[in-house]
Formats: C-alpha cells, sequence, structure tokens
C-alpha cells in the first residue's frame, strides 16, 4: 500500500570507523539518513498522509492494475487476478466490430472539433475583456459568461434540447425568420457534433478566459507602454505584446486538450444520445458504459476504455513533445 | 505608470488627462475598441438569452409555453411549474440528497486535501517528489471506467451513499492548488518559530497553517461542493436504489427521459399532463441551478483566485 510512499526501514547508513575529517562532516547526510531523520521528526505529517496516499492507491492506481481484465476472460468469482488469460483476444474482437471505425471516428471527430472551437474563443474573450478598462460593463460580461459553467452537465443539456425542441424552443422560430426551415436538430444524426460543441462553447468560454486574464494580467506593464510610445495601435499590441505574452498558458492549455481528446466527456454525450442521432453521438466512453455496465461484459469494456486511455496518453506525449519543438513550452520542462 | 512616462509627455502636442490613457488614441483604435465592445455586447446576449428565456418559461402558463409563444417575458403569468415541481415527492427527495452529498462530500474532500496538500508542501518531508509524480500520473492515466467500478464494488460501496463521496473524494487540481497555496504564503520563519515555542506539526497544521489559509480552503471547499451538486455520473453507475438518487439524476428523468410520474386516463387530461409537464421542466431547471446560481456571485472572485493560482506551474 505504501508503494507510493518512498519510507522504508532505512538500512543501517554504512559508517566509517576512520576519523571524520570536516569536509566529510559538511556533506549532505546520504538519502537514507535524510529520510529517516525526517520521518522521526515530521511523523505527523507522514501520518496525516497516510489515508489521502491510500485513497490514490486504492481508487486511483488499484484500478489500473484491475485494467489487466482486458487480458482476460473475466469471471467475477475468481476476481481480476484469478480470472483466465485470453492475450489481446478482446482487443481483437474490437477491432474486428464493425462499430470500430465509427466509434474512433466519432470520437475523434467530435474531441477536435471541441478542441478547435473552444481553443480560441476563450482566448478572444479575454483579450476583448482585457482591451476595454474596468467597469460595470466589463464586470457584467465577464460574471454573465462565467455564469453557465456553474449550471450542471444535465441541465444545460435539457436547456439546450428545449431550445431546440421544434415544437416549444426558440431556435426554429429565430432560423424560420431568416427563411431557413424548421430542422429537427435532435433527431438528425448530422446536428449533434454541433449541438455538443456548441453548446459546450456556451457553458465554458467565460470560465476558461479567466486562465488567459490572469496570463494578461501578468504581462509586464511597461512593454505596453514602450510599444504605444512606439506608435503600436491596439491591434499592433495585442499581435506582439499580449498574444506572446499568453502563448506559454495557451500552449498548456492546448496540450492539455489534446490530450484529452480522444476521453471526450462521456457525460455529455450520452445525455444528448437518443436512438435517432446514435450513428454519430455514439463513442467511445459510451459504448464502454453500455457493453461494461449495461451488458456486463467487463473485459471487453475494459479493453476498449484501455485502448482509448492508451490512445490518449500517446497523443498528449506527442502533442507535448511537438509543442515543446516549436515553442519551447510544455507541460513539464 | 504614468510617472514612467513623464519625461514623454512633453513631447505630445496636447496635454492628456493623467487618468485617461497617456498617448492618445487614434482613429483605428477608436473603431477597434468600439468593435471589441460590440463583440462583447454580442457575447453577453448570447449567454443571456438561454438564461432568460429558460426563466420566462418558467413564469408562463402551461398552454402559453407547449405552443412556444414564450420567448423573454413571461405570458400569462403562473407559478404552476413551480407549484407542481416542488410538491413532487422526487424531486424534494433529490434535493435532499444532493444537500447530504455536497456537504458530507465537502467535508471528506477538503480534509483529505489538506492532508495530503500540506505534508506535499512542506520542503522538509521526504519523497515529496515521488508522491506528487503518482498524483500527476493518475491526472493523465486511469483505469478506466470497468476496473474502478470493481474496486467499488469490492468494497461494497455500491448502492450506497458512500458511493457518491468516496470514489471521488480528491481532485488532483484541488491539491494543486492548496499546495501551492500553503507553499508559497507559509512562510518556513513562522514554522521554525512555532517549533521554537514547542509546537508540533500538527499543532502548527492546526493553530496557524489552517487559520491562515481561510480563503483557499474557502475556495476548494466551494470546487467541491459545486462538482458534487451537479455530477450525475456517479450516481448512474454506482446507485440503483431511486431512495439515495441525487438531484441531477432526477433532472435527467424528468427532463431527458420524460418519465413524469402518474399516468391519465383520458386523453384531454393527458394533455394537460403533457402541457404541465413542459412547464415545469423550466421551472424545474430554474430551482435547481438556483442555488448555484445565487452564490456565485459573491464566490466568483475567490474561484478565479483558485483556477489563478492552480495555474502557477510547479
Amino acid at each position: 500500500m505504501s508503494g507510493t510512499i518512498e519510507v522504508k526501514p532505512a538500512p543501517p547508513a554504512p559508517v566509517r570507523k576512520q576519523a571524520v575529517t570536516p569536509a566529510r562532516r559538511i556533506k549532505r547526510p546520504s538519502r537514507w539518513t535524510e529520510a529517516r531523520r525526517s520521518f522521526r521528526r515530521h511523523w505527523q505529517l507522514y501520518l496525516l498522509i497516510v489515508v489521502p496516499v491510500a485513497y490514490f492507491v486504492i481508487f486511483k492506481y488499484i484500478p489500473i492494475s484491475n485494467a489487466v481484465i482486458a487480458f482476460k476472460d473475466y469471471s467475477p468469482i475468481k476476481g481480476p487476478w484469478g480470472s483466465e488469460w485470453v492475450g489481446f483476444q478482446n482487443f481483437e474482437l474490437f477491432f474486428a466490430n464493425p462499430v470500430f471505425w465509427t466509434l474512433v471516428k466519432n470520437t475523434f471527430l467530435l474531441a477536435a472539433y471541441t478542441v478547435l472551437a473552444s481553443f480560441p474563443i476563450p482566448i478572444i474573450l479575454a483579450i476583448a475583456l482585457n482591451e476595454i478598462r474596468t467597469g460595470f460593463f466589463k464586470k457584467t460580461v465577464q460574471l454573465v459568461t462565467y455564469a453557465p459553467y456553474f449550471i450542471s452537465t444535465v441541465v444545460v443539456v435539457s436547456m439546450t434540447i428545449l431550445v431546440l425542441s421544434p415544437q416549444i424552443g426558440f431556435v426554429d422560430d429565430v432560423i424560420g425568420l431568416f427563411g431557413i426551415p424548421e430542422a429537427d436538430f435532435l433527431g438528425d444524426p448530422n446536428y449533434f457534433r454541433h449541438i455538443y460543441v456548441w453548446s459546450d462553447v456556451w457553458q465554458t468560454t467565460g470560465y476558461s478566459a479567466v486562465i488567459y486574464l490572469a496570463a494578461l494580467a501578468g504581462i509586464d506593464p511597461a512593454l505596453h507602454e514602450s510599444a504605444k510610445i512606439d506608435g503600436a495601435s491596439r491591434i499592433k499590441r495585442i499581435l506582439h505584446v499580449d498574444l506572446p505574452g499568453i502563448m506559454p498558458t495557451a500552449v498548456i492549455i492546448l496540450v492539455l486538450g489534446v490530450g484529452n481528446i480522444m476521453s471526450i466527456g462521456f457525460e455529455k454525450a450520452f445525455l444528448f444520445q437518443n436512438p435517432l442521432n446514435l450513428a454519430q453521438s455514439e463513442i467511445i466512453a459510451t459504448y464502454v458504459y453500455k457493453t461494461g455496465l449495461l451488458n456486463a461484459d467487463f473485459s471487453m469494456a475494459t479493453a476498449v476504455g484501455l485502448f482509448n486511455s492508451v490512445i490518449n496518453l500517446f497523443l498528449l506525449l506527442f502533442v507535448n513533445f511537438a509543442a515543446k519543438r516549436i515553442t519551447g513550452n510544455g507541460l513539464w520542462s | 505608470m504614468s510617472a514612467t512616462l513623464q519625461p514623454f509627455r512633453s513631447r505630445l502636442k496636447k496635454p492628456v488627462p493623467v487618468e485617461k490613457s497617456t498617448i492618445v488614441e487614434t482613429t483605428t483604435d477608436r473603431i477597434f475598441l468600439i468593435g471589441v465592445k460590440v463583440m462583447l455586447t454580442v457575447a453577453l446576449v448570447a449567454v443571456l438569452i438561454p438564461l432568460v428565456y429558460v426563466v420566462a418559461n418558467s413564469f408562463s402558463s402551461a398552454s402559453a409555453v407547449s405552443s412556444g409563444r414564450v420567448f423573454l417575458w413571461p405570458i400569462e403569468p403562473s407559478l404552476r411549474g413551480y407549484q407542481e415541481a416542488l410538491s413532487d415527492p422526487q424531486i424534494l427527495k433529490g434535493y435532499y440528497n444532493s444537500l447530504i452529498y455536497a456537504v458530507g462530500g465537502t467535508l471528506i474532500s477538503v480534509t483529505l486535501t489538506i492532508a495530503i496538500a500540506y505534508p506535499l508542501s512542506r520542503k522538509t518531508f521526504f519523497g515529496r517528489n515521488v508522491i506528487m509524480s503518482g498524483l500527476l500520473f493518475t491526472m493523465l492515466f486511469s483505469g478506466g471506467l470497468i476496473p474502478t467500478y470493481l474496486v467499488v464494488q469490492d468494497l461494497h460501496m455500491l448502492n450506497t451513499r458512500w458511493a457518491m463521496v468516496i470514489p471521488s473524494a480528491i481532485g488532483v487540481w484541488q491539491v494543486i492548488i492548496a499546495r501551492t497555496f500553503f507553499r508559497s504564503t507559509i512562510p518556513d520563519d513562522l514554522y521554525e518559530a512555532a517549533v521554537l515555542d514547542g509546537a508540533s506539526d500538527l499543532r502548527f497544521l492546526w493553530s496557524v497553517v489552517l487559520p491562515l489559509s481561510k480563503p483557499v480552503i474557502a475556495v476548494i471547499a466551494l470546487m467541491y461542493a459545486i462538482f458534487q451538486w451537479n455530477t450525475y455520473f456517479d450516481a448512474l453507475i454506482y446507485l440503483k436504489d431511486p431512495g439515495l438518487y441525487p438531484l441531477q439524476i432526477v433532472l435527467r428523468n424528468i427532463l431527458i427521459l420524460n418519465s413524469t410520474t402518474g399516468s391519465a386516463a383520458d386523453v384531454a387530461a393527458t394533455l394537460e399532463r403533457q402541457q404541465l409537464a413542459n412547464v415545469l421542466k423550466y421551472a424545474l431547471i430554474v430551482i435547481s441551478s438556483l442555488p448555484v446560481l445565487l452564490i456565485y456571485p459573491f464566490i466568483a472572485r475567490h474561484f478565479t483566485k483558485g483556477v489563478m493560482v492552480g495555474a502557477v506551474k510547479g
């Protein structure tokens, strides 16, 4: 259980019997001595951390080890480790399943679309807010655009459904003014991605802009002043002072976004799903839920989930590597 | 700001008031600024319209809602939707459950978060980098839905209230926020002084660190509370007993799956029920989002700070 804590009973430190030179006494104590000393002096801190560390071991690391059932024929009686090995059979079955490419395509397109839309818009909002001086208008815009973040996914989805509903929603009436015929937005698979992505933008833009506003506030005002003196217009200053200033933050957010591209929210896709739009709304996460919990095919669902997680991890590592090469910024240095 | 520009001011033709920008705005700049304001107004309206629309509908009569006549102002004002929503035992039960999960879950989460974040913030804590990397790894890679479900099942937490608060108790992001706060605001000297006065680590945490950390504790508590209030996924997979359902699951059943209670005998009653169901939905949206949206303006500032602290690397 204490696998992640590096507190092992320290072996007796190799003590030399020779006279200790002053130089040696100044030398840093060895890691084990340091650990033992820290443990003895701060045992209360180690005591404090036992329960939270146990939490991470139980709810994060044991599930990772439980993922071996992807390579097994899971039997609830024998448990994850006692079940029979079947090698890559679950993966082969999944790859051979006609639904495989649809799932990968749906997940990838939905995620890519989400990243493309929800990455630049908060930056634009933050820069626009940053351009106007603090006042009632700025505060109002910020407070209002931030608010939808606090509304639950269930409510946002149902609001979207109600607003788009052909009978009672207003969207049909509004587009009717422009001569566009009414449409059953939620019944047509072709609309699913747009609905998903733009409701997401509606909900999260204000929240995401906060991070960029913080980054913009961190830019040295002297840079702006000197640019002004050099005669730079507002647009020029945005392009040459603001954008480079928020670049490191933007890269980190983008890398994280791309890294999560395949683990796109189960919660929302599942809520928007109905039998009519399934052709585009069935994504890997919803498929895992259905195979695993509704059909009780634990091994298969775990294999699909694992496939997803591994792709995710590789995407993240790759994008981080690329970002570091291109911009010099990455998640870790 | 203006002080640094003093030497340059003389070069400008017109004297410029100090409160305003020290540099004359060009015409293009002014046009640009107007464009920015127009854009922000559009954003404001785009976010507001759906919200106002929902509120207006919730206060309208059932028939006006069902025929889609309501836009931004209530038509045939009525409180029928609210009456209906607040008399539904399912909804009240959901409210009650959500309250329990939010309060209990937040208490557990905050306690555990501080218990791990504080030691990790101390330089003398051996192995803190290993533990921190262990936490960060869980942000990047997870066992997945089923393996986690198996753990909860083995712990016999399925279909209990514990399943709502324990498996999602600690957020790595909140640990980072708290750790960064402890590290940057509690000076080492303070600890040295406390030790000289005979305080132990726990005593120091309890009597010095926690009182000094009220802002960050408030921020992470609110983050956890709002997360708990809004989540439905854990309930969906771990709970079977409707008596334990949080509000969000009840909402999902009524709002999205359209499962209203009761069956009507004749056609007229069915129609009325359907109309009522629509206005009930709007009222329900307002009722369920109200607690969070009401406290939000007061906490937005702190929340923003939390996001900013969390954004600081390392």
